[in-house]
């Protein structure tokens, strides 16, 4: 098993790190059973992303795919976010070791859950799939 | 700096003499030590001088020493070897621990799968066998016990002696899988009543590739390759001369320095835990009593032992985590689980080992970036924020 530079660079110098007080959404999603829990705050204004930050507890992988989902929705319209797919993460970073698919999903869900929880305050409500709880649910996105 | 090695449970460097001896043993003893011409008794002559200053050292017979490849053979071969032995006799039970090392348990599984039943033995949170639930675990149908000496995660030296002696009380074969206990501790397999013992060289500054399985005379035991003569005709195959002499000159290096050796290592490693559990909710794995000397194994709340283990790798420390992602799996280590301990703690843990060439300065500049990277990942964990807001609570 061995990481891309990519992987190494967003895990030693994460981007976006840190807390919003006043995010328009927060998303945490991931089990600490499982050793990754994602948290991923987003500030829209005129449903842009303006601000977007991550905490994260996991291993390099899960912190390198926070620090790049980050980075992908940052600026972008709310719509476009909910685009991010964990291919996509993956794809950014250069690659991921296949037992770590997992953390990229997560990224995923992270990103889709903080959209969810800022379209709740706005008052509307939306089917937003995500972590389980059930590890095994993540290496069905592996395929 | 230059960077630190504190991962000798893994693997150790070679001693000088170690290569010195192997190169010495490729060039001048080439000659097959099965051949009848000189350079070939020239290389049989070692090989016999080689068996015999190990088995010495072991408290065995020459003729009770098997070359392997490692100690993953050597477990491999011991197991499956009783258990095929106990079959003909219409034995099917095997009795191990819970925090065996892959070598060992996966074979077992793989014997349960053949129609074996197995009990592991609980290993309680300290970490160590109870010989009192061995001798309760015993069967008549008992094919084995398979105990480790000591164990590679959390380093706890178990009791060897009273297992293997309840072992041969019941007349059921006691195998154990030491390969991280040989050359650190002094060990005699006829006074610990130990039948079959798993040797590794590299685990005690020797070469890669070759260790030993030590098996009493008289116990009926099978072959492990069919060939030609080597080891008895158990396992054929030409000899690795130049690892077997690296193997025992290891060996006679590692057990001459021992009362040296061993108080000095143990004073590092214990600076090392005492620094390291400065760090709030941080906790020692296993028992400290009895316990290999350069090993600490410790879990930090809040923090994955990836994230940790790549942190002091990139500050130029080299340990290991205790942690699923290092096997690919999403599940924490087995040995952590056996002690009880929950899977988000036991996600967080590290190993140290350390050995006789790791200095103070060394343990102290660990320390320093330990605490400092310990911090950098809890300042950015959710799972360390709740424990504080948890704590927070229950203070008011």
């Amino acid at each position: 098993m061995a990481y891309s530079e990519k992987v190494m660079d967003h895990f030693a110098n994460p981007r976006n790190v840190g807390k919003l007080e006043d995010a328009s959404g927060v998303g945490e999603v991931g089990n600490a059973k499982c050793g990754d829990i994602m948290k991923m705050y987003i500030r829209v204004e005129d449903g842009i992303i303006t601000d977007v930050k991550f905490n994260t507890y996991g291993c390099a992988s899960a912190i390198a795919t926070s620090s790049m989902a980050t980075e992908m929705i940052k600026g972008k319209p709310v719509s476009e976010a909910l685009k991010l797919t964990n291919k996509a993460v993956i794809e950014a970073l250069d690659g991921l070791p296949p037992a770590k698919v997992h953390c990229s999903v997560l990224a995923e869900e992270a990103v889709k859950a903080a959209v969810a929880d800022y379209y709740r305050r706005q008052g509307i409500e939306m089917e937003i799939p995500g972590c389980d709880g059930h590890c095994d649910g993540c290496h069905l996105h592996e395929a | 700096m230059e960077r630190i090695y504190f991962d000798n449970a893994a693997t150790t460097a070679p001693y000088p003499a170690v290569l010195a001896a192997m190169t010495e043993t490729a060039q001048g003893f080439y000659g097959n030590p099965s051949s009848l011409h000189s350079e070939g008794q020239a290389a049989q002559k070692l090989l016999s001088a080689c068996r015999a200053k190990l088995a010495g050292l072991l408290g065995c017979a020459p003729d009770e020493l098997y070359f392997t490849s490692g100690g993953s053979e050597a477990d491999n071969w011991a197991i499956r070897g009783l258990a095929k032995a106990g079959a003909k006799k219409g034995k099917h039970h095997i009795v191990t621990s819970a925090f065996e090392h892959h070598a060992v348990l996966h074979t077992v599984q793989a014997l349960e799968k053949e129609g074996f039943s197995v009990t592991y033995l609980p290993v309680h949170e300290d970490g160590y066998v109870r010989p009192a639930e061995l001798e309760a675990a015993l069967r008549d149908e008992t094919a084995l016990v398979t105990v480790m000496y000591a164990n590679n995660e959390i380093g706890t030296i178990q009791p060897v002696a009273e297992l293997g002696a309840i072992c041969r009380a019941y007349g059921v074969p006691f195998h154990t899988d030491a390969v991280q206990a040989v050359g650190h501790l002094k060990i005699d397999v006829a006074n610990e009543n130990i039948d079959l013992l798993s040797l590794s060289a590299h685990k005690f500054h020797g070469p890669k590739g070759i260790g030993a399985l030590y098996v009493r005379k008289g116990l009926s035991f099978p072959n492990l390759i069919e060939g030609g003569a080597q080891e008895r005709s158990r396992r054929a195959g030409t000899e690795n001369l130049p690892a077997i002499h690296g193997m025992t000159v290891a060996l006679e290096t590692a057990l001459a320095d021992l009362d040296k050796t061993a108080p000095c290592v143990r004073a590092l490693r214990d600076r090392l835990i005492a620094g390291a559990l400065k760090i709030e909710r941080s906790r020692l794995n296993g028992g400290i009593e009895r316990r290999l000397d350069g090993n600490a194994s410790i879990c930090f709340e809040g923090v994955e032992g990836e994230a940790l283990l790549l942190h002091l790798d990139l500050a130029g420390i080299a340990a290991s985590s205790g942690s699923a992602c290092t096997s690919g799996s999403l599940d924490p280590s087995h040995v952590l689980l056996a002690l009880g301990l929950p899977h988000e703690i036991a996600h967080g843990s590290l190993r140290l080992s350390l050995c006789e060439s790791n200095s103070e300065a060394e343990v102290d500049y660990f320390l320093g970036k330990l605490a400092e990277i310990v911090a950098l990942l809890r300042d950015m964990s959710p799972v360390w924020e709740k424990l504080q807001n948890e704590s927070k609570q229950e203070g008011r």
